[in-house]
């Protein structure tokens, strides 16, 4: 907090810590409802997706005397024969409170197969008569498969770390060693990857096409820098929809794009524009661009021309003129939008789910099927507990690099 | 300036407990006064409060109550609109506000989690019914309720196969076709789904669902020759799980993927994809309503049902399960069929299916169980899907993102 360096003396510096403590009290006062909403619309809802990431009492809840046969239980060879009985006496009461389909849908995110095998074990689970291990393999021989009881072992842990190393890609055997997943169901790590590498490229997109603009705005007579920034601004007041839908209408193969490709081409010119990750980019680039525009105009504005004529007149070239006195002054707008495009895009889905097609899906897409379609709420969470970190360790990264108090939106 | 944060982190400790207190005590407030006027109305309307036997309650007690009936929206709930809500506010005075969502069940886990259940009647995809069911989302369904067909068949013989679950009634039978486009393929159309396949004799990108497995590992199978009857037999092995993603492999570069169903008809109208799998309905629609040259591929479609269900914890159960009871009486699921293509779930509906109640065109041909279009048709079994949908989703992202 800016604590005013005693220059006047003492008895002054104490009296200016004082009145300012004051006023900033009040402005406490001010910001106490937006502190409020935010805390409820925004920490808690964050703070429990974590939590969700990590802790899932399905199993401990359902099956609590399995969960504490299991522990007792190191994962190698024959599971104990009290985890046999207590499974037993736990699917009778699972069978009779109805919630055994609740823990066979937990335990299936877990294994394939696992739904069907507790459901069709609960049904008739009241039957058993020792020797359990018996009963049980009678029902279903995968009951004498270590890795089922395996399986349950892990998964009746309050707390798991399952979901994030499924979110990377690992799985867990019987006794807890972490292994790859099959090649063939390896997907999230790629998918980070090209999150990354996307909202990387659409950053360097942005500003490459941005910075030129934002030049050229805040070089302009105010009234037409007015009538450009409207035009800047426009499609924040468009639907995001609106704006990604005209882009299928632009660059599909029979669209107003591609009629111009095969007019100057031929037919046989056509690209695919849209569909796939170039589609991702363009769509992205564009919905993105006015993040990097706005910052970096206002930071350009407040930039006295007289500088750069100084520099001219001190016997600059106009090239070096810019790049050593002009540009320095507005990286800090340039890298304030950068940082605001990055991150947006780091997040994108509706955009990458419209137009991205099959290779230009990005890891909320990912996100979205967990939580709508698969209901597999502690994946989703996880990943976006990574992507959540990822964008923390960049945050801070940059503010290490850069400085934060060189970040300016004008 | 330690001071300033530590007043600032008490006062924002402070400020969240309160908020915390405030949202919980509204949470209650708000519960309480429901459940009271709850009372007062399930009192004004039963003179017990004994809601366990819901079905019995006459049908005059329900005047004055309202549903949230929940659906797909567009032309599917319309014909539900024409066909079950307006015959049954006729009937019972209820009154219905019909709410459109875009599936899946993750609404209704927040709303049961949560414990503020506001819909009442949904309309599902049966397997996210059964998942649903599975998970304790739903109220169990008492299929002896259900009115028996015209002719007195019990309405479980009634009811096509897998028609009556624990928890949902089906309402309609949909089907995955294959429609392409007829100006493309001059004199030699594509006639089966190996057709789909052959991308050499019948050029052209082709258009397949992306949100999951389902359908296309079973397209592909089909394609490759598998019969119907042993198309999940095939696919419980990983040999079979291959030769499907094998068989995708070979037009893997020549699909546009597609979500909303909204979209085969325009990808076809737009001459993106020359053929594609797509609802029938959608595709009826396209032919019928807008005239496109479109044909649709019957033969090897694969049949799924759709149901409604009942949201576990609503507060009008007894009005939710008289609804779904009257909206599957023979009379409505033919009624349903005037207004859009899909198949009524009960065999004696089949017969009352009339013309198009707009459009005047036969229905009864555009059916997906009309006995000329499921000669060779295979009903999807979500029991399978529910068992294998984890494994074969992760490899089906995977799949696709490489």
């Amino acid at each position: 907090m800016g604590t005013a360096v005693a220059v006047d003396g003492f008895q002054l510096a104490e009296q200016f810590k004082r009145s300012g403590k004051r006023a900033r009290r009040g402005t406490f006062l001010l910001v106490l409802p937006l502190l409020a909403f935010l805390t409820v619309s925004f920490i808690l809802p964050i703070a429990s997706m974590l939590n969700r990431s990590v802790e899932d009492g399905t199993v401990s809840q359902i099956l609590p005397r399995t969960a504490a046969a299991l522990r007792a239980w190191n994962g190698k060879g024959r599971p104990p024969f009290s985890a046999y009985s207590a499974l037993a006496d736990d699917l009778v009461q699972a069978q009779l409170q109805d919630s055994i389909g609740k823990v066979a849908t937990r335990m299936n995110f877990e294994r394939a197969g696992m739904r069907s095998l507790l459901i069709k074990t609960a049904r008739v689970a009241q039957t058993f008569e020792p020797p359990y291990a018996q009963a049980f393999n009678a029902v279903d021989l995968q009951w004498s498969d270590p890795e089922v009881w395996g399986t349950l072992r892990h998964a009746s842990a309050l707390h798991t770390a399952g979901y994030y190393a499924a979110a990377v890609d690992e799985t867990r055997k019987a006794d807890g060693t972490w292994i790859e997943k099959p090649e063939d169901e390896q997907v999230y790590i790629m998918l980070f990857q090209r999150t990354l590498w996307i909202a990387t490229v659409v950053t360097l997109l942005c500003f490459l096409l941005g910075y030129p603009l934002a030049y050229y705005i805040a070089h302009q007579s105010e009234r037409t820098r007015n009538l450009l920034l409207i035009l800047v601004l426009l499609p924040f007041w468009t639907s995001l929809l609106v704006r990604t839908t005209s882009w299928i209408v632009l660059l599909q193969t029979n669209g107003l794009v591609n009629d111009g490709i095969a007019l100057i081409g031929g037919e046989g010119a056509r690209l695919e524009l849209i569909h796939n990750m170039t589609g991702t980019l363009i769509a992205m680039t564009h919905v993105l661009l006015p993040f990097m525009i706005l910052p970096t105009y206002s930071v350009m504005l407040s930039v006295p021309p007289q500088l750069t004529r100084a520099a001219v007149s001190l016997g600059a070239t106009p090239w070096t003129a810019f790049w050593r006195v002009y540009f320095p002054m507005t990286l800090p707008g340039a890298a304030a939008g950068g940082l605001l495009v990055f991150i947006l895009a780091l997040g994108y889905y509706i955009t990458p789910a419209l137009v991205g097609g099959r290779t230009g899906q990005m890891i909320s897409n990912m996100i979205e099927f967990h939580m709508k379609t698969s209901l597999n709420w502690g994946l989703a969470a996880a990943l976006g507990g990574i992507l959540l970190g990822g964008v923390v360790v960049l945050y801070i990264a940059y503010a290490r690099l850069i400085g934060l108090n060189r970040l300016r939106l004008g | 300036m330690g001071r300033t944060t530590t007043i600032i982190i008490a006062a924002a400790a402070a400020v969240v407990i309160l908020a915390g207190v405030l949202l919980f005590m509204l949470g209650r407030g708000s519960e309480t006064a429901v459940n009271d006027l709850d009372k007062e109305m399930s009192d004004m309307a039963l003179p017990s409060t004994d809601a366990a036997a819901p079905g019995a309650a006459p049908a005059g007690t329900l005047a004055g109550r309202s549903l949230v009936v929940v659906s797909w929206g567009g032309a599917y709930t319309k014909s539900q609109i024409e066909a079950y809500h307006k015959p049954f506010e006729a009937k019972t005075g209820v009154k219905i506000n019909s709410v459109d969502y875009t599936g899946g069940i993750a609404e209704i886990k927040v709303q049961v989690e949560a414990k503020n259940v506001n819909w009442d009647v949904v309309d599902l995809e049966i397997a996210d019914a059964q998942r649903a069911c599975d998970e304790g989302l739903l109220e169990k369904f008492d299929a002896g309720i259900l009115p028996p067909a015209p002719d007195g068949t019990p309405a479980v013989q009634d009811f096509v196969p897998n028609g009556i679950t624990p928890c949902a009634v089906t309402s309609i039978i949909f089907s995955h076709i294959v429609a392409y486009d007829s100006t493309k393929f001059g004199t030699n159309p594509p006639k089966t789904l190996a057709d789909f396949f052959n991308v050499k004799d019948f050029p052209g990108k082709r258009g397949l669902r992306k949100t999951n497995p389902k359908i296309n590992l079973e397209l592909a199978l089909r394609a490759d020759g598998v019969p119907g009857d042993q198309v999940y037999q095939v696919l419980s092995t990983k040999e079979g799980v291959d030769r499907a993603f094998k068989k995708l492999d070979s037009i893997k570069n020549n699909v546009i993927w597609w979500e909303p169903g909204s979209q085969p008809p325009q990808l076809l109208a737009d001459g993106q994809v020359t053929m594609t799998t797509a609802f029938n309905g959608r595709i009826f629609d396209a032919q019928v309503t807008e005239g496109k040259p479109f044909v649709i591929i019957w033969d090897g479609q694969l049949q799924e049902l759709d149901v409604l269900a009942i949201v576990k914890g609503t507060k009008n159960l007894d009005a939710a399960t008289q609804f779904i009871a009257f909206a599957t009486d023979t009379q409505r699921l033919a009624d349903q069929a005037k207004w859009i293509a899909y198949g009524p779930a009960r065999r004696s509906s089949l017969p009352l299916v009339g013309k198009h109640a707009i459009k005047g065109v036969e229905m009864g041909p555009h059916m997906p169980n009309a006995p000329q279009n499921s000669a060779n048709a295979l009903q999807i079994d979500f029991l399978w899907w529910a068992d294998h949908q984890e494994e074969l989703n992760q490899r089906w992202s995977a799949w696709l993102a490489k």
